[in-house]
């Protein structure tokens, strides 16, 4: 291992992933452990808060002990430790928190503190070795949207943001009211795949004097009254249709504002980022509409889109290079806001 | 043998090192529940100031529930991450255990009584005899109605302490058939440094756990899974039916 290499232990226990990951010079991941609380939270239709903690301090030595053998490295070796610390589920990152906290005490490592979105943005710096600021990332997930300028490294202007629901949101509630479970997402793609995008019309909702923000719980309302009025009709619901035009519905209105925001902004640059992000039909339509205007597109592979320490990692690299460091008394902060420190 | 202790179970923040029968450092807050920013750097405060090398103490110990579920966990990750760091055995102590131990040597029934909200109490009874700890009944949640009436069967003298004393206080006189007392201001909460000299019996007795196995013990399901209980149980009925 080279002199100047950096080494960072991250962890991440925001929603209901517990993960740790070891990532070198903040683009070389040499282990990304994630055990996932899914199977669980699908009894509730979606995620308990208290149980997704009571999860967490379940699994988080195992999931720190097995990302440091993976990687092959005692805490010895690492150059800090790194932690989600918001926004997110405040129970949650709480045990994140105070874990990190105090391997960071007792080894004498630095503490680094990361922003999950920005967790989320620096995924695609992990397979996309060339890809440095300034770009724009769309990060969709359950719990956020946001349309993201990265100006430099730890530096971003949001220049669109979900007025109401998040994509990842919609998608649930949506799969939930064609009896599909949890998490929408996946299950919604697939469906898709058998349906016709075009069957149903659905609306898209533009926001007056912001052109980037989103909202969707208009169209949850759409496919949910659309639902109510085949059932009084008696008329046969397609559920494959239902899904593919609500995801069309969705796709379009991600596409058009990040491809505008691009052009508007002059960037050359898109990526995208979130759990949504690992959405075949998204991925798809967006990367044809980045070819049809001359834009390079960046996407992370489903594995780093989810929730995953690894991303932490990468974030906490530029976070550490730029000499951001958190004391003992660091605290999880859920409704943290992007380029907070 | 050397305890490094926390407990955050409730409102108060504790932190202590004892070795042997000598307490090094106890550093005890009963103000506001900021545990998730006080707790680590009490513990750094200590340490310096004793000098403390982290390195030499032998077992982390925990308050480990049951108490505010949130402050558990943040004093069980705590405890995890320093275990893990240190390569140390953690020792889970029950969190009423460690309160009642605060009356090391009273040979009455003692009773802590912690303030569970939802009409209950963590609670248990214990007491010593010729210097041993005894549990006459381990750490529950229930009605204070429910622990009078098990003191009342005893039928000793009692002392309470903790903090469901002023929230129950008036409605013990009520319900109690025996002579009682509460604990003085000095050992009538959460202390740190019980729970440290607690876990120097437990180490004792072989009864540590690793970093990993640590859990805290909640005594009470998420209100999730409560709802789900019941409503899988009247699911059941109505099939009977």
């Amino acid at each position: 291992m080279n002199e100047k290499d950096t080494l960072i232990l991250a962890i991440e226990s925001s929603c209901d992933e517990t993960a740790a990951a070891v990532v070198k010079n903040g683009r070389e991941v040499l282990s990304n452990v994630i055990s996932s609380q899914i199977e669980l939270h699908k009894l509730y239709g979606g995620v308990v808060p208290e149980i997704a903690s009571r999860k967490h301090i379940e699994k988080i030595n195992q999931v720190i002990e097995e990302a440091l053998a993976v990687a092959g490295v005692r805490l010895a070796d690492l150059d800090a430790v790194a932690v989600t610390y918001g926004p997110g589920l405040v129970g949650a990152l709480l045990v994140g928190v105070a874990e990190a906290k105090a391997i960071s005490y007792a080894s004498g490592l630095p503490l680094v503190g990361v922003h999950h979105i920005e967790g989320h943005i620096s995924a695609n710096y992990i397979e996309n070795k060339d890809l440095e600021p300034p770009f724009l990332c769309l990060v969709v997930s359950g719990g956020h949207t946001h349309l993201v300028k990265v100006q430099d490294y730890g530096v971003y202007e949001i220049m669109g943001r979900t007025r109401d629901d998040a994509a990842g949101e919609a998608f649930d509630k949506v799969a939930r009211a064609i009896g599909l479970g949890y998490p929408g997402g996946p299950k919604i793609d697939r469906l898709s795949a058998e349906g016709n995008a075009d069957a149903i019309h659905f609306p898209k909702a533009k926001i007056a004097d912001a052109p980037y923000d989103f909202s969707f719980s208009g169209l949850k309302s759409a496919v949910l009254n659309y639902l109510n009025g085949c059932k009084m009709k008696g008329e046969t619901i397609v559920e494959a249709d239902v899904a593919a035009s609500f995801q069309k519905a969705v796709v379009d209105v991600l596409v058009e504002h990040a491809i505008l925001a691009a052009k508007e902004t002059g960037m050359n640059k898109l990526a995208i980022a979130g759990g949504v992000a690992s959405n075949g039909t998204l991925r798809r339509a967006m990367e044809e509409a980045c070819r049809e205007n001359g834009i390079s597109f960046y996407h992370p592979s489903p594995i780093f889109c989810t929730d995953n320490a690894a991303m932490i990692g990468a974030a906490a690299y530029y976070e550490y290079r730029n000499g951001v460091r958190h004391g003992l008394d660091l605290n999880a902060v859920p409704n943290l806001k992007l380029g907070e420190r | 043998m050397k305890i490094l202790a926390l407990d955050s179970s409730g409102m108060v923040a504790s932190v202590a090192v004892a070795e042997d029968d000598t307490l090094l450092a106890e550093y005890t807050v009963n103000y506001k529940k900021t545990h998730s920013q006080t707790l680590l750097p009490m513990l750094d405060e200590i340490a310096r100031m004793i000098e403390l090398d982290l390195n030499t103490i032998d077992a982390v110990a925990v308050a480990g529930g049951p108490g505010s579920f949130t402050g558990l966990r943040i004093g069980a990750a705590t405890a995890k991450g320093l275990g893990l760091a240190l390569r140390k055995p953690l020792v889970n102590i029950p969190t009423v255990e460690g309160l009642a131990y605060n009356l090391f040597g009273v040979e009455k029934v003692i009773c802590p009584l912690m303030d569970a909200r939802r009409n209950q109490v963590y609670t248990g009874i214990y007491t010593f005899a010729g210097g041993e700890f005894q549990v006459l009944a381990p750490q529950m949640a229930v009605s204070v109605g429910e622990i009078a009436e098990k003191l009342n069967e005893i039928g000793r003298e009692v002392v309470f302490l903790g903090d469901g004393v002023p929230v129950y206080r008036e409605m013990l006189g009520g319900l109690l058939k025996v002579p009682y007392q509460f604990a003085s201001a000095h050992l009538n909460r959460q202390r740190a440094a019980s729970v440290a000299a607690l876990a120097m019996e437990y180490v004792r007795e072989g009864k540590t756990e690793t970093a990993a196995e640590h859990k805290p013990e909640y005594l009470r399901m998420s209100q999730a899974e409560r709802e789900r209980a019941a409503k899988e149980a009247k699911y059941h009925e109505d099939q009977n039916h």
